[in-house]
């Protein structure tokens, strides 16, 4: 084992952008993709018939097919038509839609709404009708009973399921590699193809990655236990972002 | 589109549906292996003696940790250099083509392996307490308790959790593409680039996998209903 290169400002330097980007891109997919996955929830419950239709389709050709398939498709499928298109060069949108981090986001973004989607519809199909009754008689508009009672119960019903996805999303960072995006594991590619060592660089990513969940996991169960009726004894808000 | 490109989906059928095969046997072969793995961990997770117990809770919890394409790229190097080895021991060093399917079933099956030992731990420890008892009043020995009560008890419960993991496994073979070895996803890549046809190569491999991934859920969906024949059912 020679882990001498780690003293190599430069691919300190790689590790670091790998980490900051594998991070941020977990951040920016779990944001969109809860709120997204929120839409899916409702489209597929309170939608008109053919918007709930196509909705199930989106769920189920994502949740059917690999991740990897739907990285590759958006990045060098829809992302070649794009170029095809005339003059979107020029356009204010064009530095975006090179990015392969855009891409990998959108991606992210589209799988955690399908798989979320689905659980949070699940949980909102749970929550007593009554609650939600009770809520219009005592005079909340719909939207009202949307925000203060039906989406936090259903959440605190699915809020397990939830975390889970989010830590199922963070092992799917490193895909985006394979678009050539600097993350974690693009960063140790590049320092194994330049040192000529197979696996040192891959083991310290993977420590970092045993370590991150682990305290993604740590900190999505303070969400957990701090989230309003998930332990009664202790009622201090700590909203889901 | 298809008509500008030179060569279009029908010059690369061929091609495609061997890979998808390929790709069908991996799976299999790695869900076969994983289910053993699986049972052998859960029973070691389950056992009385600590250091085994100890062994079994490491390797599902690390495994389940690091990102699958992490795993796959570091144990597949550590797999083809430890099966080389024993093929040049062997004096069959040069096949390369058996290298890369073993290596590419066994570190998907180790994987599985991981995951399904969480499947049937809890399976197990869901079968009622009183059926293990009333087989050991009836005089039953372990193996005839393991194959007739503990197995068939457990099944209705892992089934859903299998079911995922099949499905997981599925999508979890493209993987093995960015190894370099051969399957689906590695020659619909190839023929993207070689036609330019990006769009419609990666929308066909979309719906390859969920043909694939269809088609099993509803063949577990009827092996759910069987496995839970004699059940009373939910209303």
């Amino acid at each position: 084992m020679d882990f001498s290169w780690l003293s190599d400002p430069f691919y300190q330097a790689y590790l670091w952008e790998g980490f900051v980007n594998t991070l941020w891109l977990l951040l920016v997919s779990a944001l969109g993709g809860l709120l997204l996955a929120v839409a899916v929830a409702l489209a597929r419950l309170r939608g008109p018939r053919p918007l709930a239709w196509l909705v199930w389709a989106f769920t189920t050709v994502i949740r059917g097919t690999p991740l990897l398939v739907q990285l590759f498709f958006f990045y060098y499928g829809v992302g070649r038509l794009l170029e095809g298109v005339p003059g979107i060069r020029d356009s204010l949108l064009w530095p975006l839609l090179r990015d392969p981090f855009f891409f990998g986001a959108l991606t992210f973004i589209l799988s955690v709404g399908a798989y979320s989607g689905e659980v949070i519809r699940g949980a909102m199909q749970s929550v007593p009708r009554g609650e939600l009754e009770a809520g219009r008689a005592f005079g909340l508009s719909g939207f009202q009973v949307l925000y203060r009672l039906w989406l936090p119960r259903a959440i605190q019903l699915c809020l397990p399921t939830l975390t889970g996805e989010m830590i199922l999303l963070l092992k799917s960072v490193p895909l985006v590699s394979t678009i050539a995006l600097m993350d974690l594991l693009q960063a140790a590619n590049i320092i194994r193809d330049e040192t000529f060592l197979v696996y040192e660089p891959l083991l310290l990513i993977a420590g970092i990655y045993l370590a991150t969940t682990i305290v993604l996991t740590l900190g999505l169960r303070l969400v957990e236990l701090n989230f309003p009726g998930m332990r009664p004894t202790r009622r201090r808000w700590l909203p889901i972002r | 589109m298809t008509s500008m490109t030179p060569e279009g989906l029908g010059d690369w059928a061929g091609p495609i549906l061997a890979g998808a095969l390929t790709t069908v046997q991996i799976a299999v072969l790695a869900y076969a292996i994983g289910l053993l793995l699986g049972l052998l961990g859960a029973g070691a997770r389950l056992s009385p003696w600590a250091p085994l117990r100890g062994l079994a809770t490491a390797y599902s919890t690390l495994i389940r940790a690091v990102p699958e394409l992490l795993l796959i790229i570091l144990l597949y190097y550590a797999g083809a250099q430890a099966l080389d080895a024993l093929l040049a021991r062997l004096d069959m060093a040069g096949a390369v083509q058996i290298t890369g399917f073993a290596t590419a079933v066994g570190v998907l099956a180790f994987v599985q392996g991981a995951y399904m030992t969480e499947v049937f731990r809890a399976a197990i420890l869901a079968i009622p307490h009183g059926q293990l008892e009333a087989a050991d009043a009836y005089g039953f020995s372990r193996w005839t308790r393991f194959h007739r009560i503990v197995l068939p008890g457990m099944l209705p419960n892992a089934l859903p959790g299998m079911s995922n993991l099949w499905l997981i496994l599925i999508k979890d073979t493209a993987l093995i593409s960015v190894i370099g070895f051969n399957e689906l996803f590695f020659t619909i890549q190839q023929a993207a680039a070689s036609s330019r046809a990006y769009f419609l190569f990666y929308a066909a491999a979309g719906v390859i996998y969920l043909l694939m991934t269809l088609t099993s859920t509803a063949l577990f969906a009827r092996l759910e209903r069987h496995v839970r024949r004699g059940q009373p059912t939910e209303a």
